[in-house]
């Protein structure tokens, strides 16, 4: 399963504080821990509202709307894509991230939509039915 | 706790399991027993954890609590025999410096785990037991899962486990990464392992089709964490780089039907392109691996190098046709065969014309190799009809279709065959 984990912004990182040498470092290492078990498809930080957009739709109509944004903890500033067995395991692994922000921090973890997902025809009946076949050998 | 204590134990533990494997097979010597004390390591930790909390350091305090279920097996072992043996040595210095949750991670973990993949996938045993085995100690899959994975009734797969773990016992392998020489050789048969899983997975051979993600997924994540232990190797990012393009298709080889959908007619919008960015990156690791060992590229280099000709086009028609072409050339340099000759005709096809194709297939046809090599005849049927000749590309479309055992495939030509008249 491919979970992506949201780092919800902060005063700090909407007025574009650079995290500390020692949240750098920290957060390198359990990155690389990531990486060498595999679990770690990409990461990436965001940086402020104030230096993106959004587009605005009404109908047909497109308005553009440049940042900064208020409302702060509903904004994300930064991302990682993994990819584990469970939503426990994507839980675990985030729970050993040093805390992303110089003041409190928060997480989002949100599973991806699967191919899984939406294939519920023919896919999943030879899926099941091979199941029964092997608990019927057993 | 979103889950309940003992589903976040296990998470923990699944996470765990291969290092505390790999680490508890150096002071054991045998997988077996490594296996059981990780696991006893388990138990001890889903009486406790709900208790006292989960510690701060989970990974290291399962370390420790296995190491110590070690260090007391061994003394019990010894009061039995009442003598230091050679196998203890290790243990012995293991245990004289007291370990603490702070070491109990040791630094050289990745080696260990390094060393555990080389041992799984090692030639005293089957290639169907090295396969089961790395899913079970490294894959962190149930023996259910790898049962069902296979297609084989789960007692086969366990079977096949212990099977396998007592083979190594008794061959007295030992727990190393092998060197100079033996290196590549052995590397090659790891690589062979981790590709097997991901194709098992993306393709069956026989009978109704039924894509396996979970198998493919095990492989690519063996394959990054190869890559991450084995960064000289320039074949471990081949692989890697091959599998992860071949995983980026995954959602647009087969139609809403289930039916195989053909590379150059596949919706390039539903190709992932994360896996695509991530399997270009381990290619160029891969060149630069080659460059700094002044080595040339290898199969999986070769074959990633194909993979990445389709994903670097936005449109089938953008293909870098001889550039293909001259890939299936130098692999065939390395090892030659007539399927590789039969996928240069394809691209010189492509590239020169359906005529030039026919001729090399032509060539090809009274090899004895390919007499019952379904894609044979269906490339010649597809050449043939590109030059318009429909009889006799319905008859090839029709022989295609007689050879192959895999029920898509074979509606797939019939389909073809119908269309050619």
């Amino acid at each position: 399963m491919r979970f992506m984990v949201i780092v919800k912004a902060t005063q700090d990182s909407e007025a574009g504080v650079m995290p500390s040498e020692e949240l750098l470092v920290a957060m390198g290492k359990f990155n690389e821990e990531l990486v060498k078990a595999g679990v770690m498809l990409e990461g990436n930080g965001l940086q402020p509202s104030s230096k993106g957009a959004r587009i605005v739709f009404d109908g047909k109509k497109r308005s553009v709307v440049d940042g900064p944004f208020a409302e702060t903890k509903e904004l994300i500033a930064g991302y990682w894509l993994l990819q584990v067995k469970s939503l426990e395991e994507a839980i675990e692994w985030m729970k050993r991230c040093p805390n992303p922000h110089n003041d409190g921090g928060e997480l989002e973890i949100r599973p991806l939509y699967e191919l899984e997902d939406f294939a519920p025809g023919e896919g999943i009946r030879i899926h099941e039915k091979l199941q029964n076949e092997m608990k019927g050998k057993k | 706790m979103a889950a309940g204590p003992h589903r976040a134990i296990a998470a923990v533990f699944n996470i765990e399991r291969p290092k505390l494997i790999a680490s508890l097979t150096r002071i054991a010597r045998d997988v077996g027993v490594a296996e059981e004390l990780a696991q006893d390591a388990l138990v001890t930790a889903l009486e406790d954890w709900p208790e006292n909390g989960v510690p701060e350091k989970p990974g290291a305090w399962l370390m420790l609590t296995a190491k110590r279920k070690a260090f007391d097996l061994h003394r019990r072992k010894q009061m039995a025999a009442q003598k230091y043996n050679e196998l203890g040595r290790d243990m012995r210095e293991e245990e004289s410096s007291t370990p603490d949750l702070d070491t109990a991670l040791d630094d050289d973990i990745g080696d260990d785990l390094l060393r555990l993949i080389f041992t799984a996938c090692h030639p005293v045993l089957s290639q169907e037991a090295r396969v089961a085995l790395t899913l079970r100690l490294l894959g962190g899959l149930t023996t259910d899962e790898i049962a069902r994975g296979f297609i084989v009734p789960e007692p086969t797969i366990a079977q096949r486990i212990v099977r396998a773990k007592k083979t190594l016992a008794e061959s007295k392998v030992p727990y190393e990464v092998p060197h100079g020489e033996e290196l590549s050789e052995r590397l090659a048969t790891v690589l062979e392992v981790i590709y097997l899983i991901f194709n098992e997975g993306y393709a069956a051979t026989s009978g109704e089709r039924w894509m396996r993600p979970e198998l493919c997924n095990e492989a690519l994540r063996l394959g990054r964490v190869l890559a991450e232990l084995a960064k000289d190797e320039p074949e471990v990012h081949g692989l890697v780089a091959l599998v992860e393009i071949q995983m980026s298709r995954f959602a647009a080889r087969v139609d809403a039907n289930g039916d195989p959908v053909l590379l150059l007619d596949q919706n390039r919008a539903r190709w992932d392109r994360l896996l695509i960015r991530r399997g270009l990156e381990a290619l160029t690791r891969g060149y630069q691996a080659c460059e700094r060992l002044n080595r040339l590229p290898g199969p999986y280099i070769l074959q990633a190098e194909l993979a990445a000709c389709h994903a670097r086009a936005n449109k089938a028609e953008d293909t870098d046709w001889a550039k293909i072409a001259g890939i299936y050339g130098a692999l065939g340099v390395i090892s030659p065969s007539p399927v590789l000759e039969l996928n240069r005709a394809v691209a010189l096809g492509m590239l020169m014309g359906p005529q030039a194709g026919l001729d090399i297939v032509d060539a090809l046809a009274k090899d004895p190799a390919l007499k019952n090599y379904y894609l044979l005849p269906a490339v010649r049927g597809d050449l043939l009809s590109k030059l318009d000749r429909k009889d006799e590309a319905r008859k090839e479309f029709e022989r295609a279709a007689a050879i192959t055992q895999n029920e898509k495939e074979r509606a797939v030509m019939l389909r073809r065959a119908r269309t050619s008249s």
